[in-house]
């Protein structure tokens, strides 16, 4: 078996071949240039013509200087994952432009401002050089846009060269300046003459072009947190507690864009809060208490506020205090790569608190997802009586995906448990007139749950995170302890029945099992492709919460090898595998990468065949 | 909810058995046991519904006190230190509920002291008590942030760094009622405690209640000898409901009237100094006098019911967040067709 590389090799290039629809992008910029209006405009339109289009925003931890890279993949096949090479190069950053030059595979366009002078220039690469300073002083547009107008040159030479259809770009534009039109033909005079110069002066030479297709029609392009933040006002979020931290804000953003819009002012005032707590820890607080009171309550973080949310975890799962926390995974440990994707807190997420807890955790692998575990969450958190917490990382977050359009929910909230006056009465009149906070009625391990403004004078409890009883009274006796922590084992058994199930590509005949969860998806489902290429068919299991259900071990069960593959460096998914599953840990394989960028295909494919090749020799 | 029974009862019907709650696990003579009755007896004077209060503390001897008042009450004893942060989040989720928070020195001056300055910071509305002994009990003595210097105690020995002042705190903080009591001192905290509960905003009281185990030395600035010997009050204070508002006549000059937002009053008789609650750099001022002075004074140290409360400032529904309906808490499909169409 040979090892892939899906990059284009230079005995391919021939300017007379057109490679249609099938290639990278990377443009490397600064940040704070503006350049994602750029890049924005460019995904959009490639998208606007039909052609399956991604993006994933490489960006530092910085406000303004630091390197970026923000490379736009075009696949015919619809394949959306990050890739290992690029084959056309925006060079527009100087700091980085030679390692970036050098990066490129043989065949590959380079296009870099006229200036722009490399250290060890490559023959093998086509080179548009662009006079982008007479660009501006042509234009001459004001001293803040410079930079941002600057950016719009490549636009331009790419819509030329490639063939984009410059009609979406100003769409566009339009969209992206929600429609001033004097924004938008500020940056377009900068498209147009980079247009002009471009058909003027510098011949296509390279094979690259976009060609419309009809794959994208009734898609919209939408990052996982803006998803998150409108699917959680549509599933009924009441009170949102948060601390800025990248690469959540986001989505608390998008809740602040959209609540307005979707669940308008009565008489001026408002059926939801929003608070910016002064740290994670008064967050988590703020939502604990909020969902004790009963309402939808969430938070959106990111793994050092994980770590501040740990406490009130515990709390929140022993008082048993429905909430729902988003954590945007971004690289750990401590303040780690703030701006780098990861699933490192898979682990700690599950176990957050100290003592025995374990928690319903939901990984998301798509924007519609994003959008329904939002609601789910909710849901969940209310009819189990417990933290919700719903891994997502910064690339579902921050980066634009194609998705359907989401659909108005076809389910009414589920509250759960909740008695409220008048059930009250009705329950103690079912139940021989007994009541108690913790006590297990139906098996399932979820009581019966009161909120205060309930006015039945024996509604009423005093919830803590001491031992107690099933009356919710303190109690330190050994047998309380233990009949409360059994319980709250078959609330976590009641669980795995209710969580979003896996979903299962099973191939009959195959050996090979995949199981991946989150933002991986797309690289799996590629390097699938490439698998059956080389003769490796594989059946595929996308993990979409936790705790494990029967699904996982059956899945396991059926195959011989089982890869399990995630975004960090101790394989924390396959621990939990492992344990799931003891006697069958031997079929688990790590297929596992830490190093702060989105997954590839060409990764998966190749540690799977590194796995094989081992043990068949 | 009423009882039949010969005891006496208040506006609502209910005796003041009603306002009891568990029994104390607290040392015989704790100043907290003595605060925990004012309360019962604060609520039961002013007919507060026990379904309109929800209790709230952190951790430590004194927020172990919310089960033993109130039993009809909701409550939460919450993680130590973060009440004030659980408190906002109640207030949020139901803006009719009224908090009565229960912490201590170290809950408060220590580990909670951030979330003590914000809570303040946006006038969430609660009654917040510290009660305050300047040790740790349930750690068995050592000195907390309130010790005074020179504190001196039998494991931890002599405390040589300058106390935090939770009133000072409260002040900096704009914190719009603030007021210092001893547990000793049974009329006033039940004053203070109903001025408190009708106060709209964040009400501190600082009350210093004495640990007859680890810290009660006479010489000790948190005993009750000390407190007894050196208490002095600012004022005498005499709370009046807004029922009793016909019967109210004061001595201007010797006495000032401070009226609460929805009618009750505060009767301050004047005593020894001349003081002005509703001024807060006198109230400041009196902090640092009486900080150089060493004197321990009590009183209303300062009201202010100017600033909006965090649901007002939040624009939030008067109906509670928590019993606003399914038809509300989702969007119209003709809102979220909308909005979908923008992408």
């Amino acid at each position: 078996m040979t090892i892939i590389d899906t990059a284009v090799q230079s005995s391919t290039y021939d300017p007379h071949t057109p490679i249609v629809n099938d290639f990278t992008i990377v443009a490397a910029t600064e940040n704070g240039s503006g350049s994602q209006t750029a890049n924005n405009a460019l995904i959009r339109a490639i998208f606007k013509m039909g052609i399956p289009v991604s993006g994933k925003n490489l960006f530092p931890s910085n406000i303004q200087g630091l390197p970026t890279w923000y490379a736009i993949r075009v696949s015919k096949h619809g394949y959306t994952a990050r890739r290992e090479h690029s084959e056309i190069l925006i060079a527009f950053n100087p700091r980085t432009s030679d390692e970036d030059l050098a990066k490129l595979p043989s065949g590959g366009v380079c296009i870099h401002p006229a200036d722009l002078k490399f250290t060890t220039p490559r023959s093998d690469v086509v080179s548009y050089a662009v006079p982008v300073k007479e660009f501006i002083k042509e234009l001459n547009p004001p001293q803040s846009l410079r930079d941002y107008i600057t950016n719009m040159a490549y636009v331009g030479v790419l819509t030329e060269l490639l063939g984009i259809d410059r009609g979406q770009i100003e769409a566009a534009l339009m969209h992206h300046f929600n429609g001033k039109r004097k924004a938008v033909d500020m940056n377009l005079a900068m498209v147009d003459l980079a247009m002009n110069y471009v058909r003027a002066n510098l011949p296509k030479q390279d094979p690259f072009r976009v060609a419309a297709m009809n794959e994208t029609g009734g898609q919209i392009l939408i990052d996982g947190n803006t998803a998150a933040g409108i699917g959680a006002v549509v599933g009924g979020v009441s009170v949102v507690a948060w601390y800025p931290i990248t690469p959540s804000t986001s989505l608390v953003d998008a809740i602040t864009d959209y609540a307005p819009k979707l669940r308008p002012a009565e008489d001026g005032k408002v059926n939801y809060a929003i608070i910016q707590a002064e740290d994670e820890l008064a967050a988590a607080g703020i939502i604990v208490g909020a969902g004790w009171a009963g309402t939808r309550a969430m938070t959106a973080t990111s793994g050092p506020g994980i770590s501040l949310m740990n406490e009130f975890g515990g709390l929140a799962y022993f008082a048993e205090v429905p909430i729902v926390i988003w954590d945007i995974m971004r690289m750990g440990p401590s303040t780690g790569l703030p701006t780098r994707v990861s699933q490192g807190d898979i682990l700690s997420a599950y176990y957050l608190g100290h003592g025995d807890s374990r928690h319903v955790c939901l990984l998301p692998g798509s924007m519609q997802e994003c959008f329904d575990f939002a609601g789910v969450a909710f849901d969940l958190a209310e009819q189990l009586q417990t933290p919700v917490l719903v891994l997502s990382d910064l690339d579902l977050g921050m980066n634009n995906w194609m998705t359907k359009p989401f659909d108005y929910p076809s389910q009414p909230l589920n509250r759960g448990k909740v008695l409220h006056t008048e059930s009250f009465e009705a329950f103690l009149a079912e139940h021989n007139n007994q009541w108690g906070r913790y006590r297990d009625v139906d098996g399932d391990g979820v009581a019966y749950r009161t909120i205060p403004g309930n006015q039945h004078p024996r509604a009423a409890w005093l919830g803590r995170g001491t031992g107690h009883n099933e009356a919710a009274l303190y109690s330190e006796r050994n047998d309380d302890w233990k009949r409360n922590m059994d319980r709250l084992s078959r609330k976590h058994d009641t669980a795995r029945t209710l969580v979003p199930a896996p979903i299962a590509d099973i191939k009959p005949g195959a050996s090979v099992g995949i199981i991946a969860y989150g933002s991986t998806h797309d690289a799996v489902r590629e390097a699938r492709d490439y698998l059956r290429a080389q003769g490796v068919e594989s059946s595929y299991l996308r993990v979409r919460a936790l705790p494990f259900n029967d699904d996982v071990s059956q899945f396991v069960a059926q195959h011989d090898e089982v890869y399990v593959v995630e975004l960090n460096q101790d394989s924390q998914m396959l621990q939990l595998l492992c344990s799931h599953v003891p006697a069958l840990a031997g079929k688990l394989r790590a297929v596992n990468l830490c190093d702060g960028l989105p997954l590839t295909a060409e990764f998966v494919t190749n540690r799977i065949l590194q796995h094989r090749g081992g043990a068949n020799k | 909810m009423t009882t039949v029974t010969n005891r006496p009862t208040n506006r609502i019907g209910l005796t003041s058995q009603d306002y009891q709650g568990g029994t104390t696990t607290l040392c015989a003579g704790c100043g907290h046991n003595s605060v925990t009755s004012q309360i019962i007896a604060a609520c039961y004077d002013l007919s507060l519904d026990p379904r309109q209060v929800v209790k709230m503390s952190g951790i430590g001897c004194s927020s172990k006190t919310p089960a033993y008042f109130l039993g009809r009450s909701f409550g939460f004893n919450t993680l130590h230190g973060r009440m004030p942060s659980v408190t906002t989040g109640v207030a949020l989720a139901n803006r009719t509920l009224l908090p009565i928070g229960i912490s201590g020195d170290g809950d408060t001056g220590s580990i909670g002291f951030g979330q003590f300055k914000h809570m303040m910071r946006r006038n969430v509305s609660m009654v917040y008590i510290v009660e305050n002994n300047g040790v740790y009990g349930l750690t068995k003595g050592q000195h907390s942030a309130t010790a005074d210097v020179g504190q001196n105690l039998k494991y931890a020995g002599i405390n040589e760094l300058p106390p935090i002042d939770i009133c000072a705190e409260a002040l900096a903080a704009d914190c719009g009622f603030v007021a210092r009591s001893f547990a000793g001192d049974a009329k006033q905290v039940r004053e203070l405690l109903k001025a408190a509960l009708c106060y709209e905003g964040t009400a501190v009281i600082d009350i210093i209640s004495p640990c007859v185990t680890f810290n009660n030395q006479d010489a000790s600035t948190k005993s009750y000898t000390y407190g007894k010997e050196h208490e002095e009050r600012i004022q005498d204070i005499t709370f009046i409901p807004s029922y009793n508002e016909v019967q109210v006549d004061y001595e201007p000059g010797t006495e000032q009237m401070v009226r609460l937002h929805d009618g009750p009053m505060i009767k301050l008789r004047k005593l020894a100094r001349e003081y002005d609650p509703t001024d807060r750099w006198q109230a400041m001022k009196l902090m640092e006098e009486s900080r150089i002075a060493n004197e321990f004074v009590t009183g209303l140290l300062y009201i202010n019911e100017a600033r909006a409360t965090l649901p007002q400032m939040m624009n939030l529904s008067d109906t509670p967040l928590a019993y606003i309906d399914e038809s509300h808490l989702r969007p119209s499909r003709d809102a979220f067709a909308n909005v979908m169409s923008e992408f």
